[in-house]
């Protein structure tokens, strides 16, 4: 392809946050519970937000909506709904 | 048995803190569809809320190169750019491994205005993934009624629920004779990422229709999505098939209501989780109305049973 | 260089197809329309062929052909397409994609006038209701015209990112055997170099370029767009003259003129019926009226200084246009010149008259009638 000479269509490029920084629409947080936490994934899989890091289980909270799927989808209740302070 | 989870990729298409909704279906199922698919695939969406979820110009929330096209075209503007990129490695303009081209629409753009032009490519076998991602309305615009919303479900424009009930798209699609066809849904992600894997390694048209509960459209707790999609294949609702060349198989837990091994739930605890059904639930005749739901997925159930025995 | 030119008698259509083969287009979507469909079939028989190297998609409709035709282009393909009146109404949305898209597609529309009622035959109502898409749009008065103005259509739309429509008329151009003559393939190489889009779909560097824009950013992108397709018109220029030199053939550029330089009476027309109002200026002139020929070639970007320049002083310009300005006495091409005309010229008298709807046939002693009954209106 020729070198960008003149930007002629507003284009978009692949970035985290394109709909800025989602964490601020959370009402309640996810805290995990490392000590009930196997690991499984399931949070993981489940997270529509791709905020999870599925090997250490942590959790992006830039960018986590606070769905709470991973809270529900948890099978050893690791995962608790903790509401956020103003 | 279904790929397990601990063995899906990492690569992430999808990227954290795009513009959908929280908990949003579509976004979970695309994920999937992402770890199937990789980078190397050319996306093409119609209007609907997985455009509003991409982001905003000069964000993208995709990690692929993705363009949005008129709102009846996924069908023609997929076999467009199929068309364009074999010729271009014949030409020698393009090496390597061709992207997947897919399209990502939602029910609106797949059953009603998609459908022409869909059905089109697939009478023309075109080299695409066709992905229908059916959270049952159109939900992107506050939820109206389409050919995929279900009988009796509240819309915007049902507000006394929809009178008639939804149609088998993709059974539709099957009768088209094209290589693949297959149903999934957001809390089977094993099931989802190898039928998207198969559709991969075939060619010609794909068509891969995924149920989308979306809490907005279908009123109840965000939280619950994965919850409201594994109640909808357990109670019949929604039936997790797919047909290889024509040939047609169910997969678990479908497979176990179909074979009888395992009676489907009865579809009321699936209905009363969903704000969409209540108005069902109140007056005299409740019964009745649970009941014509009922029948309809009786009567799917049987019929995709039998259908599945024709092989020819 | 000029081996290898053959001559040969073809219909427009054929040599709508024939330019399209010597464009190397890659990718041509179609769907039979009358009358445009000979086109689509000749496509079709060259690729089966093999006399042209690219792929043709039957789609199912015109909304699907561009549909089609868009994608393929932001893929990086270039791509050709024909149509005619209502199937490029069922376009109009897409119309606006391929240019808000920025995507150089050629399309050829054979015009016809639009339904209801029905009819087959020729007027222009459906390429002038295609204004405010934000297409380029040549009118072309000949076959041989059709096939120089689509390769130098490429040119211009892939300098410039716009899609350019391909005007002519049906059955009167489309459906006549004319001589053509066919430039040297290597000739129309070193005019037309290959596409190479300065952005294109390639998951090698994944970007949008349709996503949801905010006032903002929608705005100036739809300003440059206004501005690009004015910036046009010297490329238009430069591609007639550059054909010119490699070719040794000319169609006029942005506006094509004749017996024009002291003409008292102006005839103001396009396509087919400009070629023959050439013969009723020659009847007029025996006839002792100083008559002359604008015909614009370009209908879209409007060449206005153009015509400004081109007017003799004092003259009497008569508009025949072959469409209805609905809401509004006449036609549009009238209402154009008017528009460009005023505080520019005052000079100038506009008289117009609608003809040939539909297909009436516009004959050359008609048509210097209607243009003598004009002078004394």
């Amino acid at each position: 392809m020729k070198a960008v000479t003149k930007a002629y269509r507003p284009i978009s490029w692949p970035t985290k946050g394109s709909g800025g920084d989602t964490g601020s629409w959370r009402a309640h947080r996810p805290v995990v519970d490392h000590k009930l936490c196997t690991k499984c994934q399931f949070c993981w899989v489940y997270c529509p937000e791709a905020v999870i890091d599925r090997k250490e289980i942590t959790i992006d909270y830039q960018y986590c909506k606070g769905c709470g799927v991973c809270a529900v989808e948890c099978p050893t209740g690791a995962i608790s709904m903790v509401k956020e302070e103003d | 048995m279904a790929t397990s989870i601990k063995k899906l990729p990492d690569n992430e298409q999808v990227l954290s803190g795009n513009g959908a909704c929280g908990g949003c279906p579509a976004t979970m199922a695309l994920r999937m569809v992402g770890k199937a698919l990789g980078p190397n695939a050319i996306m093409l969406l119609t209007p609907a809320c997985a455009v509003a979820s991409m982001g905003m110009t000069p964000r993208l929330g995709y990690n692929w190169p993705c363009i949005n096209i008129t709102f009846a075209s996924a069908g023609s503007s997929a076999s467009g750019i199929s068309h364009a990129l074999e010729i271009m490695k014949e030409k020698g303009r393009l090496q390597g491994e061709l992207p997947t081209v897919f399209s990502w629409v939602g029910d609106g753009g797949t059953y009603d205005i998609g459908f022409q032009a869909l059905s089109a490519a697939a009478e023309r076998n075109e080299n695409i993934i066709h992905f229908c991602y059916n959270n049952e309305a159109y939900s992107n615009t506050g939820v109206q009624r389409s050919g995929a919303t279900p009988r009796g479900s509240f819309t915007t424009t049902t507000p006394t629920g929809k009178s008639q009930p939804k149609k088998n798209m993709a059974l539709l699609m099957l009768e088209h004779n094209i290589p693949y066809v297959a149903t999934a849904t957001v809390a089977y992600p094993g099931d989802l990422y190898d039928k998207v894997v198969k559709a991969k390694s075939m060619r010609g048209t794909k068509y891969i229709e995924i149920l989308a509960p979306c809490y907005l459209g279908w009123q109840f707790d965000m939280a619950e999505t994965v919850q409201l999609s594994r109640m909808a294949v357990r109670s019949g609702a929604w039936l997790l098939w797919e047909a290889e060349n024509g040939r047609i198989s169910f997969n678990n837990p479908t497979a176990q209501i179909i074979s009888g091994k395992k009676a489907p739930e009865p579809v009321d605890e699936y209905l009363l989780k969903q704000g969409r059904f209540s108005h069902l639930l109140k007056g005299p005749d409740a019964r009745e109305r649970i009941a014509a739901i009922q029948s309809d997925i009786d009567r799917e159930i049987a019929f995709m049973r039998e259908r599945a025995k024709i092989v020819i | 260089m000029k081996a290898a030119v053959q001559v040969r008698m073809e219909t427009g259509a054929y040599a709508a197809a024939l330019a399209a083969k010597y464009a190397r287009v890659d990718v041509v979507p179609g769907y039979p329309i009358t009358p445009q469909t000979s086109i689509m079939e000749a496509v079709a028989a060259m690729v089966e062929n093999g006399e042209l190297h690219a792929r043709f998609i039957p789609v199912e409709g015109e909304h699907s052909v561009l549909a089609a035709a868009v994608a393929a282009s932001a893929a990086g393909a270039r791509v050709f397409t024909a149509t005619s009146a209502n199937g490029l109404l069922y376009m109009h949305e897409v119309l606006h994609m391929a240019s808000g898209g920025r995507l150089p597609v050629v399309m050829c529309n054979v015009n016809r006038g639009i339904f209801a009622p029905w009819t087959l035959w020729a007027d222009h109502q459906d390429s002038f209701a295609q204004r405010d898409t934000g297409w380029i749009q040549y009118h072309c008065s000949s076959n041989q015209e059709v096939f120089n103005t689509i390769l130098q259509a490429y040119r211009v739309a892939e300098q410039i990112n716009i899609p350019v429509m391909v005007n002519f008329d049906g059955f009167a151009i489309s459906h006549c055997l004319m001589p053509l003559t066919l430039p040297a393939q290597e000739d129309i190489d070193r005019f037309l170099p290959p596409f190479e889009p300065e952005w294109r779909l390639d998951p090698a560097h994944p970007s949008s370029f349709s996503n949801v824009t905010m006032a903002e950013d929608y705005a100036p992108f739809r300003q440059m767009l206004s501005e690009d397709i004015l910036a046009a018109i010297p490329l238009v220029k430069q591609a007639a003259q550059e054909y010119r030199e490699i070719t040794g053939m000319w169609d006029g550029d942005t506006i094509d003129t004749y017996r024009l330089e002291d003409a008292e009476v102006v005839v103001f027309a396009i396509n087919s019926m400009a070629a023959e109002l050439k013969l009723s200026v020659d009847i007029l002139r025996d006839e002792g009226i100083k008559a002359g020929l604008l015909r614009p070639r370009l209908y879209l970007p409007f060449p206005a200084e153009d015509i400004i320049q081109a007017l003799p002083k004092n003259a009497q310009v008569m508009v025949l246009d072959r469409n209805y300005n609905f809401g509004h006495p006449g036609g549009i091409l009238a209402a154009e010149l008017k528009s460009v005309l005023f505080g520019r010229r005052n000079d100038i008298t506009v008289k117009n008259r609608v003809m040939g709807i539909g297909g009436v046939d516009l004959t050359r002693r008609f048509m210097a009638n209607e243009i003598k009954a004009m002078i004394d209106e």
